[in-house]
């Protein structure tokens, strides 16, 4: 079966099509550049790019995930970021919302990273189990680390959303049954773009994807490759609580009258102040709120091994090694104890083992000071 | 009435010069601060008071003298690796890095005496002895380890291109989860270190009675005449023997072999 390769529609036809209006377009438009931390006139780049680009193609596989990643992105605030984005961009393969299934689904993927070889953008949502060969994923046949591996060969660049394909959230947690493994450590020699949270905002990966397709390039990326755009502030430094924690005014229970007040969540575990993240500004659904502000702290979704840095609700982390619910300072104020007794002990052994140089020293002392 | 068995003639040794006291104060205090400050900001008490957050800047404040205790911390502990190479020999690098075998002998004797607790025997050092020098090497790196640590964390806060050097810090660690965790636990070592650095220094001056307490007051200790004999004769043999320092032009003091780093 062959297809004549017809001229593909740009965004803008794609989303006149859906019956959106030039001034819906515009809207989002101006949305999501505002999202991206554009400047007024970067509006106009993200609509002429839109009205101008053809479809970017693009494979959206699926590992070990909840799909959560999927659901943020399509509850982002304007629905053509669902209608377009998602529903076309994904339509060449992704398993959760492809109308074809089974060998029609996978013939589809295999003709678009034939026909779009080093131009497709391959997202990928979900770590990759590597433990007995990778057994614990395997999606038509194949493995999850050999479906990468076929689908990263060919790509652009790679986007990895969410927690898991970042740094293996919760299925890389302790014990890592799987050995889950973010995508980073599979795939090399391709740009990579980590997108984590778990999940991440919807606007901050639309943001991402329509920065790639306005700019052509990926968006700038900080020291661990995660847009600067988005992940250059803790949740801290935009926190609207943050002047309670200025000035030491802290909920010590989530049931306490500083809660009602609103006050700093630090004291019960919140990890704001250790997450790079745009929750305090983007927020959540649609703008509408976002963890701290209904009242329960951060605790750090978008970091490397937040579940093996609990517990949620304490601000300092068990200490690796040590067990069970111990922190720095239980183990510290335990090992002071230890020295205490010791430097007790030693003082006490020193007036028997040094007895004759201390005497000597404190009758030459006594001594002179009888004589003068 | 009490008896001794020798009447001890003293002699009085210029130890500490005044930087080093000035070091050694400094980093005192500024360790205090830093422990205390830190100690809050990792377990903020309940400070509450009906004024509104506005008005208040209480907990800016604890982390404001973190931040500039750190910094005091940090130069001050440049100042004291700089003066390790020019400073008298008791301040000398070589006192504080195992560099020949002698070193190592003095830390067991050191070990067997003060430690161990031989019986009614003590140990003669003008300046550190051999493990006091070795243990404040180990604090030297944890120093190191809490200024990098320190810095990593305060990095994303601070737009100096000092602190920013520092951005790389957290990638070591997994994230500041981990960064802080270790800045937090590494607290915990200059604790104990305070602690069993004020007992020892009780302990000298208790069994010897040569003014180690006051040596880092006025800089001066005060050893017995024959030990002070002994002690130049031992290290007129070393620098006598050493072939090099005929060949060095002032008395060897600047010379960096192993054989010279004997203390």
């Amino acid at each position: 079966m062959t297809t004549t390769p017809t001229r593909r529609p740009t965004y803008y036809e794609e989303i006149r099509q859906k019956g959106y209006s030039r001034r819906d377009f515009m809207k989002f438009c101006s949305i999501i550049g505002a999202y991206m931390g554009l400047e007024a006139t970067g509006v106009a780049q993200v609509a002429n790019a839109l009205q101008k680009n053809t479809r970017v193609p693009v494979i959206w596989l699926h590992f070990q995930e909840c799909t959560c990643c999927s659901e943020s992105f399509i509850r982002s605030s304007h629905p053509i970021v669902a209608d377009i984005l998602l529903d076309k961009i994904s339509l060449d393969y992704t398993e959760t919302l492809m109308a074809a299934s089974g060998h029609q689904a996978e013939a589809a993927k295999a003709k678009t990273m034939k026909d779009y070889h080093g131009e497709y953008i391959l997202c990928v949502e979900g770590s990759v189990p590597t433990k007995d060969d990778g057994v614990y994923c395997c999606i038509g046949g194949k493995s999850a680390i050999q479906v990468l591996e076929e689908a990263a060969e060919g790509a652009k660049a790679i986007i990895a959303w969410g927690s898991c394909a970042c740094n293996g959230c919760v299925q890389a947690a302790h014990p890592n049954p799987t050995t889950a493994t973010p995508i980073h450590k599979l795939v090399s020699g391709k740009p990579i773009i980590k997108v984590p949270g778990c999940p991440p905002i919807g606007e901050v990966m639309a943001g991402v994807i329509i920065h790639m397709i306005t700019f052509g390039r990926l968006p700038e990326l900080d020291r661990v490759g995660r847009p600067k755009a988005f992940y250059s502030k803790r949740v801290h430094d935009t926190c609207y609580r943050r002047p309670f924690y200025d000035a030491g005014l802290f909920v010590e229970t989530f049931d306490d009258e500083n809660a009602q007040k609103g006050y700093c969540l630090y004291k019960v575990g919140c990890k704001g102040p250790m997450t790079y993240n745009a929750c305090g500004v983007t927020k959540w659904n649609n703008g509408t709120s976002y963890p701290i502000q209904s009242g329960h702290g951060c605790f750090g979704c978008s970091e490397e091994n937040f579940w093996d840095n609990g517990p949620i609700y304490r601000q300092m982390a068990n200490f690796p090694g040590f067990g069970i619910e111990s922190n720095a300072d239980e183990i510290g104020m335990v090992a002071a104890g230890a020295t205490a007794v010791g430097i007790a002990a030693h003082a006490i052994a020193t007036n028997f083992r040094k007895n004759k140089l201390i005497s000597n020293v404190i009758a030459e002392g006594k001594d002179a000071e009888k004589e003068l | 009435m009490a008896t001794h068995t020798a009447t001890h003639k003293l002699r009085r040794v210029f130890v500490w010069e005044l930087p080093v006291r000035f070091y050694h104060w400094l980093n005192a205090l500024v360790i205090v601060a830093l422990c205390a400050t830190g100690y809050l900001i990792g377990n903020p008490p309940a400070f509450l008071s009906n004024a509104e957050a506005s008005d208040q800047y209480l907990f800016g404040w604890i982390r404001f003298i973190h931040f500039v205790a750190a910094y005091l911390f940090f130069f001050n502990f440049l100042f004291r690796l700089y003066w390790g190479f020019v400073g008298n020999k008791y301040a000398d690098w070589k006192n504080f890095i195992p560099t020949n075998r002698k070193f190592w002998q003095e830390m067991w004797e050191v070990i067997k005496i003060d430690i161990f607790l031989q019986k009614d025997k003590e140990h003669l050092s003008v300046g550190h002895n051999a493990l006091a020098g070795f243990i404040y090497f180990l604090t030297f790196l944890a120093f190191l380890v809490q200024c990098i640590t320190g810095f990593g964390l305060y990095a994303s806060m601070s737009d100096w291109w000092f602190a920013d050097m520092f951005v790389w810090v957290s990638g070591i660690f997994g994230g500041e989860f981990g960064l802080r965790n270790w800045h937090h636990a590494a607290m915990w070592f200059f604790i104990i270190f305070a602690m069993v650095h004020v007992y020892l220094v009780f302990y000298h001056d208790y069994v010897e009675g040569r003014g180690e307490i006051s040596s880092m007051g006025g800089g001066w200790k005060f050893i017995e005449d024959e030990a002070f004999e002994k002690e130049k004769q031992r290290q007129n043999v070393e620098k006598t023997t050493h072939p090099r320092h005929r060949q060095l032009p002032y008395g060897g003091r600047r010379c960096w072999c192993a054989f010279c780093a004997a203390p």
